[in-house]
Formats: C-alpha cells, structure tokens, sequence
C-alpha cells in the first residue's frame, strides 16, 4: 500500500498481513483437497476466530475484533484473494447472520449468541431465499405463528450457505398479512425438532455447504425474535447493503487472484518464440484485468468511506454489487482465455474462480435485481 | 524474571530482492519491511513464558531508523511489555548489535535474552554468540525447545543429523530456531492496544558503542543469472556431454 490511501493505514495493513500469513498457512496449503473432497474442517473456525480473523468489523464488546466496515471489507478481500471461494464463504456465514442479531436482538441474546459465534465455537447463517421466491424477498412464505411464549415455523428456505452445518439461523418469515409488511427475523437454532435439512450438489463452492432446510411445526421461544414483529423487512434491506459491501470486496479479491495468476502465467508460458507477456493482446487484456480491478476499488473505497461516514447509499451499493459481478465475471473469464487448455484443467485457481465466477451475479441480490433496486433509488423513478 | 527480545526490521520474505544499480547494496526504498521471522519467533517464546507465569516482563529492543518502531509496535501487538527503539541510520554490524544488546542487558538485567538464530537479510548468524561471549553468559544456538528450570534452562538444539540437548545456567542467551513454535497473530485489539505501551528512545552513543564499521562493502551485484537447461536423449549422450562439454568427468 502507498503511503496514503482513502481508507486503509498501517494498522490495516498490519492486519492484512497478518490474515495472508493465516491463508498461507491455514488455508492454501489444503483448501484445494477440501474443495475436492467437499469437506469444510469444522476446527478452521476455531483457529481463524483465535486468529481473530473472524471478528473483524464486529464490536469487541460482544467478541469481536472491532474495526467497522472497513476491516469487515478488508478480511473478505484477503481470503477471497486465496482463490478458493468456497472456504471464504463456508467461514464467513457470520458475516451476514450475525449483523441482524446484534442491530436488533435483545441483549441477552447478543450477550448469548455472539461471541459463541466469533469466537468459531457455533457456526451462523443466514436463511432469507425460498424456492417461490428468491429475488422477491417481500413474497416469501415461511410462517411463523405465535402461540403462547413461542413462534411455530412452518415453510422451506433453500441455497443457504452453511444452511446445514449451522447452529443458528437468522431466519426471514411471515408473522402478519402479505408483503413487506408482514416479515419478522427470528433466531431457529439448528438442533431444533421438526427441522430437516440437506446439502445441495452445485456446480462450485464445495467446501461451503448451501442448505435446502424444511420447518415443520418448529417450536422456538418468542424471545427469539429479532426487533419488532412485523417489522422485518427493514433489518433483511439494512442487512441486504453490508452483505453486498462484503461481496464486492470478496470479487475484488478474487479478481486479484486471477489477475496475479495470469500476469505469473504470462511470464512462463512461452508461444511464437516469445513470453505470453511479450504478446501486445496478451498486454493488453492484462491492463483490461488490471482496470476493472482499480476500478472496483475505487467504487468500494469511496462507499465504505461514505457508509462509515452514516450514508445509507442503497443505489451506489447496488450498482456497485452488480458492476463488480460483471467485472470479476470479465476477468476470470479472461484468465481462463490466457491459460488457454491449462485455464479448463482442475487445480488451477482460475478454473475454479471462472467455475464459480456467476455465483455472485446471481446470490445477495442478482445483477438485474440490483439494477432495478438502483432505478428506484436514482431519484427519478416513476 | 524479565526477558528481552532484539527484532530486526528486514526486507519482508516475500519481496523479490533487487540489487541498486550503482551496486552499493540492495533497494530497500519502497520495499516492503517486516519483523525478521525468526524474531518473531522469539518474541512468541517470551509471550508464551509470560503467559505461564515464569516471566514477568518482555521487553522488545530494535535497533536502527525511526520506521523500526513500526517492527516494536508489532512486537508490542504480539504481547510484549514495552519497547527500546536504538535509533539510528548507521549500518549495523553484528558485532555494534551485540555491544548495545550488552549494554542494554548490563542496564535491565534480563535473566534471558532470545536471539533470533539469524535474520534473512544478510544471514549473519553471528548476533546471538556475539552477546553471550560480550556478557560471558551461558549460550545454547538454534534452540527447538526451551524448558525453563530453577536459575537453569534445557535447551533442545537442532544440529545437523539431530537434537543435542544442552542444560545451561541463566543469565543465558538462547539463538530461536524455526521449529521453536508458530507465532501467534497480532489482533487488530491488541495492535490498538499496542499503541498504549511504552517505547523508550536512545542512540548508540547513549549506550557508549562505536558503530562504525569493521567490514567494508566493494560491491553487490544479482547472482547469475540461471541458463536454460536442454533434456538429453539418452545415457550416451549424458555421459558424452558431461566429459566434453561439462568436463567434470
Ligand atoms: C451458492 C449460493 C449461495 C446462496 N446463499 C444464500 C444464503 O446464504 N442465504 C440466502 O438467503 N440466500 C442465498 N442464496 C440465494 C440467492 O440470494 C438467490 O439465488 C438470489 O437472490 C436469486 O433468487 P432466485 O435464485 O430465486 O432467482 P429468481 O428470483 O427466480 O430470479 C431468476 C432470474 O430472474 C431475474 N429476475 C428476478 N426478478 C426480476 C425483476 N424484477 N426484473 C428483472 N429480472 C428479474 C433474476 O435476476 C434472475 O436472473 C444463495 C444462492 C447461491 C446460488
């Protein structure tokens, strides 16, 4: 880093560096058998939240490591920098269960659930896409009945990540009539009766499992209820905006990667007598992949500089979510094409990022949703 | 007892090293510096006997520019008591470090000093032996384990072929190998924290060491460069290219 940057200083790059150390010797060295194998090692948790890599960006009063959206932003970076996706959101799920529960839980819930979180001994996820509906969060039809002292559960949640090793969900349901209106948050903790769940096969991110759960007459106290009932639907959009920081972080990351990779790349493979390097198209596509990347960043520094600052920003981080799918999409695209054959063989890094390079056009609010949710939020929408 | 720990700000293990091009030495503007590795591995071991309870104080020393105090800091991070921070912009010779180590340790009286075996810039190995011979302390070099005793310690030495285990009596200076332990993480808690302990300035003369130095550097040029290698096809042709072109047989 240079000596002056919009966001970062030596104290975060002192903490970048010491979570390069952690993938360096955590996670690169084995990462490529678990995504092979599709196994998550449980004992990551507890060795990144020791590492107090898994506390970054919470509030240290309730176990975290401090440092706001900017370190929360910076960490997903870094691990999303190994190229393997997969353990990043697989050790993440926190990331976006978790926020609900400390804006809006009680403080005996905080006080509970939290630091059991951070410190990697529970594992958090977030429960919010339903097979009728995934982009239109305000359809969904979960329910949740209150009967006494508990809510009774009853629906299906799908592609939740860590959905079936969690031990606690931060689930999205219906408490009141149709539409927005009608949402509540509530804590189901993954031991409960009546919950069923199974992993679904998909085509990248096999360390993280992504989770179809069923609710059948799931009993949970009332107490577990985040905020107000029937008042939902505003912490899932607050969430929705933190979450997308931290994707457009983690695609920064990943295009690293790729870009890293290829430049290697270019440097030993030799065609025509010459270095890919020494190729101008070659050149060029690397200054391409290089732009999108300084590009990203720009946009990301400049929002999380203005979120910190107490901008809300829904338009400019919805933008910047859908351009960051695209560029990274663009970029490992790219990678691919300059490993040419050796870009589609297992093993290397940029196989599996272009592999996986849609997912993130597509989770936490696809390209066109994101699109549409800036439309109305420009200013000048019907 | 108090334990004090030198760490080096180095050239950071990934960088690719350049040579400058007037061969005065090697580029270090722009480059990225960090704690030299072994160090850090020192500093853990201290750490981890404070944490036991059979040290009180763990105290950092760097010598060298005002930027060493990032290397305390993240000493400090790691869970040292407080820092020394010999400023200077001389070049240093492993004997000047160990003649200020001498007199630093003459002051704060440690009951161990842990040296890094060695640091990855210039690969001296000498520091540790140095001190211990300046002090006429105990010494035991490329330490994997260290059990500490009454006014005694063992040392587990990793030497070619095996382990060596040597009991020495304290004061002692004891160099850190790589198999030593794996440092901890610095935390962003504990690198704000960091920021609240205390680092005390002062400059060779202070301690009355002459730093000028004994070895005088003519030039540093970038090894050869590697030429391309060519695959043989068969046995004759090895051993043919081997005796009249190679020579070696
Ligand atoms: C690997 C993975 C992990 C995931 N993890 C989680 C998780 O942890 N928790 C969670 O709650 N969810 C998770 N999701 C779900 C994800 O958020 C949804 O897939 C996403 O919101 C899209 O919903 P959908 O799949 O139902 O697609 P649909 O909503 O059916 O959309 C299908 C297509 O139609 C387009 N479309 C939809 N509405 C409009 C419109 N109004 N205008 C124009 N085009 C539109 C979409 O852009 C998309 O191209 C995950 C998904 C994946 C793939």
């Amino acid at each position: 880093m240079a000596a002056r940057h919009p966001i970062y200083d030596a104290d975060s790059e002192t903490i970048r560096e010491q979570i390069r150390r952690f993938c360096a010797r955590e996670i690169e060295p084995h990462a490529e058998a678990w995504e092979e194998e599709g196994i998550f090692p449980r004992e990551l948790y507890a060795k990144a939240g020791a590492a107090g890599i898994l506390g970054l960006g919470f509030p240290e009063e309730y176990g975290g490591a401090g440092g706001g959206i900017t370190y929360y932003c910076l960490v997903r970076e870094e691990l999303a920098r190994t190229g393997f996706a997969g353990v990043r959101v697989g050790l993440m799920g926190l990331g976006i269960a978790l926020p609900p529960i400390l804006k809006l839980g009680s403080e005996e819930m905080k006080r509970r659930i939290a630091p059991e979180v951070l410190s990697g001994e529970k594992i958090s996820a977030l429960a919010i896409s339903e097979p009728e509906g995934g982009s239109d969060v305000a359809n969904l039809r979960t329910t949740a009945r209150r009967e006494g002292d508990e809510y009774i559960v009853n629906g299906e949640k799908t592609f939740i990540s860590s959905g079936v090793r969690a031990d606690y969900m931060t689930v999205a349901v219906r408490t009141g009539g149709p539409g927005m209106a009608g949402i509540s948050l509530l804590v189901v903790e993954g031991d409960r009766p009546g919950i069923s769940r199974t992993n679904l096969k998909k085509s990248g991110w096999w360390t993280s499992d992504t989770g179809h759960i069923h609710f059948d007459d799931v009993r949970v106290p009332a107490s577990n209820l985040l905020g107000e009932e029937n008042g939902g639907f505003k912490g899932i959009m607050n969430n929705f905006n933190l979450e997308r920081l931290g994707i457009a972080a983690s695609l920064i990351g990943s295009s690293r990667c790729c870009y890293e990779e290829a430049v290697r790349y270019a440097h030993e493979r030799r065609t025509f007598g010459k270095l890919l390097a020494e190729h101008q198209v070659v050149r060029h596509k690397l200054v391409d992949m290089a732009t999108g990347i300084q590009a990203m960043e720009g946009m990301l520094d400049n929002l999380v500089w203005r979120v910190t600052g107490g901008e809300t920003c829904i338009a400019e981080i919805a933008m910047l979510k859908s351009f960051c799918g695209a560029t990274h999409e663009r970029i490992a695209s790219e990678a691919v094409q300059i490993f040419g054959g050796a870009g589609i063989i297992r093993g290397h890094k940029v196989e599996r990022i272009f592999r996986e390079s849609k997912i993130l056009s597509i989770g936490g609010g696809s390209s066109e949703v994101m699109k549409d949710l800036a439309s109305r939020h420009l200013g000048w929408s019907a | 007892m108090k334990v004090l720990v030198p760490v080096k700000r180095v050239i950071d293990y990934n960088v690719k090293i350049r040579v400058k091009p007037d061969g005065s030495g090697v580029e270090t503007q722009n480059v990225k510096m960090s704690m030299n590795p072994f160090d850090e591995i020192s500093i853990e071991e201290a750490v981890r006997m404070k944490e036991k309870g059979v040290a009180e104080e763990v105290i950092a020393v760097s010598m060298g520019p005002q930027q060493c105090q990032e290397t305390l800091r993240t000493a400090l991070a790691m869970g040292a008591d407080r820092g020394i921070h010999v400023k200077t912009d001389d070049v240093l010779e492993p004997l000047a470090v160990a003649k200020m180590l001498k007199a630093i340790a003459e002051k704060e009286q440690p009951q161990m000093i842990i040296v890094g075996k060695q640091a990855i810039d210039d690969d001296c190995n000498q520091t540790g032996q140095m001190t211990a011979a300046l002090l006429g302390w105990s010494q035991a070099t490329f330490a994997s384990v260290i059990e500490l005793g009454e006014g005694t310690a063992k040392v587990t030495r990793e030497i070619d072929g095996g382990l060596e285990t040597v009991d020495i009596k304290l004061p002692a200076v004891v160099t850190s190998d790589l198999r030593l332990n794996e440092p901890r993480y610095a935390s962003l808690p504990n690198i704000m924290k960091a920021k609240k302990k205390p680092i005390e300035e002062m400059d060779p003369a202070s301690l009355g060491v002459d730093t000028t130095p004994r070895v005088k550097t003519l030039k540093v040029s970038e090894p050869p460069k590697r030429q391309g290698g060519v695959k043989v096809e068969s046995v004759q042709e090895l051993v043919s290219k081997l005796v009249n072109e190679a020579k070696v047989i």
